[in-house]
């Protein structure tokens, strides 16, 4: 109490304010801006809403045209029981797709980093327009693509037989992947100041080591974030796999879930839902783990 | 030895020019500063020394080895940069190891020289820190540790100490020129700031425009300078001109100014003076040679008065601003001394330190 006191303040009018007590118009424009953000929730939010709300609903209750659709009267776990029973769900569309963004992501990111740096860093006759066809190559839509795509796998398929297995697809994803993360990379690697690793080159440093050691370090916020663009683009991929693969236990979990528990004009909605809800577990654990590097700048201090 | 010899050395950035063609002998152990207005070519000079930046013609030697096609990592060179640079996601300790780590020298060789330069630097409690969590000044210490334990053939410093508050530029300037006593190296330090390069340097190389207008101690710089241009870079305030005409009088020559004031040249420099006479040239002359009327030893002084414009109190000093014919004229005088602004006052012109510049050729004659 006797703190409370000491901290005290005195108004104009002569009455104690404390001084943490927060002020009432701020507290108004506290609520305003919350208030403004409820219109964006409800959009964002309310498909993932109905995802879930369905998922946990017994096959009975989701065909009983007599209860709301918008919330559940129990939980049934029926849905997921059918997805470990009746599908190859768990054993192996969540496998492969692990698998195959897992790969693909790897190599794009990898092969993304040296072709951001060079095109970031390195002065050559026609670096600029170099850039440019990467951002276009970006640009051509995967409908248009996976038609001559069709033709590489199948002639690749005669000599190393990948038709039909997930290595079409890690083949076949970076094609997308490697441009977007090269784009995204070379604008980050822009921002990282060059004395830096001109100061790595003084100290002994070549090229390729200054890479490593220096710039790569400054620039994992950047690289964090490929990681997660490229993950989330793979894990997401839909026509490349619908394409290329057609053995059940090949599939990939979007295009498993699609032709499995879509049977003709027959919908699984349930087993369907519980699906969406597990597909995308694995994208927000990844996003929560790797948020905060993601949003911290790690070049702070190098200048000034 | 670590000489540095720059051979008739130019640089193009596409049709700019750069560096122009500039020589210099660098001797061992010798401080020299390299100073000049933006955009004078002093930092690319030296990013070509360190390797930074290629050369488009002539040659540098580097201990009598020239070194155009060796890359920086095998030139045995530090350097301190404007911003620092200093490696974000490492310890000051990393930072300035990093080098050495490099090089593959022994970990109790690192250990030994980290912790003397950080004992030269007075950086030894922050030896766990990272960059983000130290203070400008912090850096700046930092940044030079980082070259010192390197114990580099050449020391070069890009502008070090523009990014500190002007109270800590003094005390980091003085604290360079300990260093450099401590730590014998050749150095050479880029600064656009003319008292920098006057209080730390063996020897000053003034650039304009992509080429060297004079190479010279600090005193030379001063007393001596060759150019117009150096005569006005070198010296704080800067240094007074004002076109005249060389007049023949009965006793010799003397500067014409105006209508109404003329200054006797002192009789030693009349034969040096005598081809301009009858010509429009420059006078000049320094403000702390334009004094509050006082007697000078040998008499070659003239007493002028005028109206004060502006007074400008610095303690020890007071700057005088007054009219001279169309150009506004600095003094340096005796604060007591001081006239009120409006009226008139007295000034004493120290002729012997007078120069006369060639208005054609830009040279001090």
């Amino acid at each position: 109490m006797s703190s409370n006191d000491m901290t005290a303040m005195t108004t104009s009018s002569g009455e104690l304010l404390a001084e943490n007590k927060v002020p009432f118009w701020r507290l108004r424009k506290a609520f305003a801006n919350y208030v403004a953000l409820v219109p964006y929730l409800a959009f964002a939010l309310f498909p993932f809403y109905i995802i879930a709300i369905t998922s946990i609903k017994s096959k009975q209750e989701i065909n009983n045209l007599g209860e709301s659709p918008f919330w559940a009267t129990g939980i049934a776990v029926e849905n997921f029981t059918y997805l470990a029973t009746n599908t190859s769900f768990f054993e192996h569309w969540m496998v492969n797709t692990l698998i195959v963004t897992t790969v693909s992501t790897i190599i794009s990111v990898s092969v993304g980093i040296l072709a951001a740096y060079a095109l970031a860093r390195l002065k050559f006759r026609g670096v600029e327009l170099f850039g440019v066809a990467v951002f276009i190559t970006y640009l051509v839509p995967q409908t248009l693509l996976f038609l001559p795509l069709i033709n590489v796998v199948n002639a690749i398929d005669d000599v190393i037989p990948i038709r039909d297995t997930y290595w079409s697809l890690i083949l076949t994803y970076p094609t997308f992947l490697i441009p977007f993360v090269t784009w995204l990379l070379m604008g980050y690697f822009r921002t990282i100041p060059v004395e830096v690793e001109e100061c790595a080159y003084l100290d002994g440093c070549s090229r390729l080591s200054a890479l490593f050691r220096v710039v790569l370090p400054m620039a994992i916020p950047g690289i964090i974030c490929a990681i997660l663009f490229s993950y989330t683009l793979s894990w997401n991929e839909f026509l490349y796999a619908l394409v290329f693969i057609q053995d059940e236990h090949a599939k990939t979990l979007s295009v498993g879930v699609f032709t499995e528990l879509i049977r003709g004009d027959i919908y699984f909605w349930g087993s369907l839902m519980a699906a969406c809800l597990l597909g995308t577990l694995p994208i927000v654990i990844l996003y929560g783990f790797l948020m905060d590097y993601y949003t911290s700048g790690l070049t702070q201090g190098a200048i000034k | 030895m670590a000489t540095i010899k720059l051979q008739n050395l130019w640089k193009h950035y596409g049709d700019v020019q750069a560096v122009r063609g500039i020589d210099l002998d660098i001797e061992h152990n010798e401080f020299v500063a390299l100073v000049g207005p933006s955009g004078c070519g002093k930092t690319t000079t030296l990013r070509m020394i360190a390797g930074l930046e290629d050369i488009t013609g002539g040659e540098i030697q580097i201990g009598g080895k020239t070194v155009n096609e060796v890359p920086p990592k095998d030139r045995d060179i530090a350097m301190v940069f404007q911003n620092y640079a200093l490696y974000p996601h490492m310890s000051v300790y990393q930072n300035m190891s990093f080098g050495l780590r490099i090089r593959k020298t022994p970990k109790a060789e690192i250990d030994r020289r980290v912790q003397n330069a950080a004992d030269i630097l007075n950086i030894g409690e922050l030896l766990e820190r990272r960059p983000k969590q130290l203070s400008g000044g912090q850096r700046q210490r930092v940044a030079m540790g980082r070259a010192i334990v390197r114990d580099p053939v050449v020391f070069l410093f890009d502008e070090p100490l523009s990014n500190l508050d002007a109270k800590l530029r003094v005390q980091m300037r003085t604290e360079i020129k300990k260093i450099h006593q401590r730590v014998q190296t050749t150095v050479v330090y880029v600064t656009h700031d003319q008292i920098e390069a006057m209080t730390l340097a063996d020897r000053i190389v003034v650039m304009n425009d992509g080429v060297i207008e004079q190479v010279g101690t600090p005193d030379e710089m001063y007393s001596n300078p060759r150019t117009h241009f150096v005569a006005s870079f070198i010296g704080s305030p800067s240094m007074n001109f004002a076109p005249c005409n060389l007049v023949k009088t009965a006793g010799g020559l003397a500067v014409r100014l105006t209508d109404d004031i003329s200054l006797n040249v002192p009789e030693d420099r009349t034969a040096r003076y005598e081809p301009f006479a009858d010509k429009e040239m420059i006078f000049g002359i320094r403000p702390e040679h334009v004094t509050e009327r006082r007697q000078h030893a040998n008499g070659a002084q003239q007493d002028i008065a005028a109206d004060v414009n502006v007074l400008e109190p610095m303690g020890i000093d007071t700057m005088v601003f007054f009219s001279l014919g169309p150009k506004e004229v600095c003094a340096r005088s005796e604060p007591s001394a001081v006239s009120n602004v409006g009226e008139s006052m007295g000034f004493t012109v120290n002729m012997d330190k007078m120069h006369l510049i060639d208005p054609s050729t830009d040279a001090v004659v």
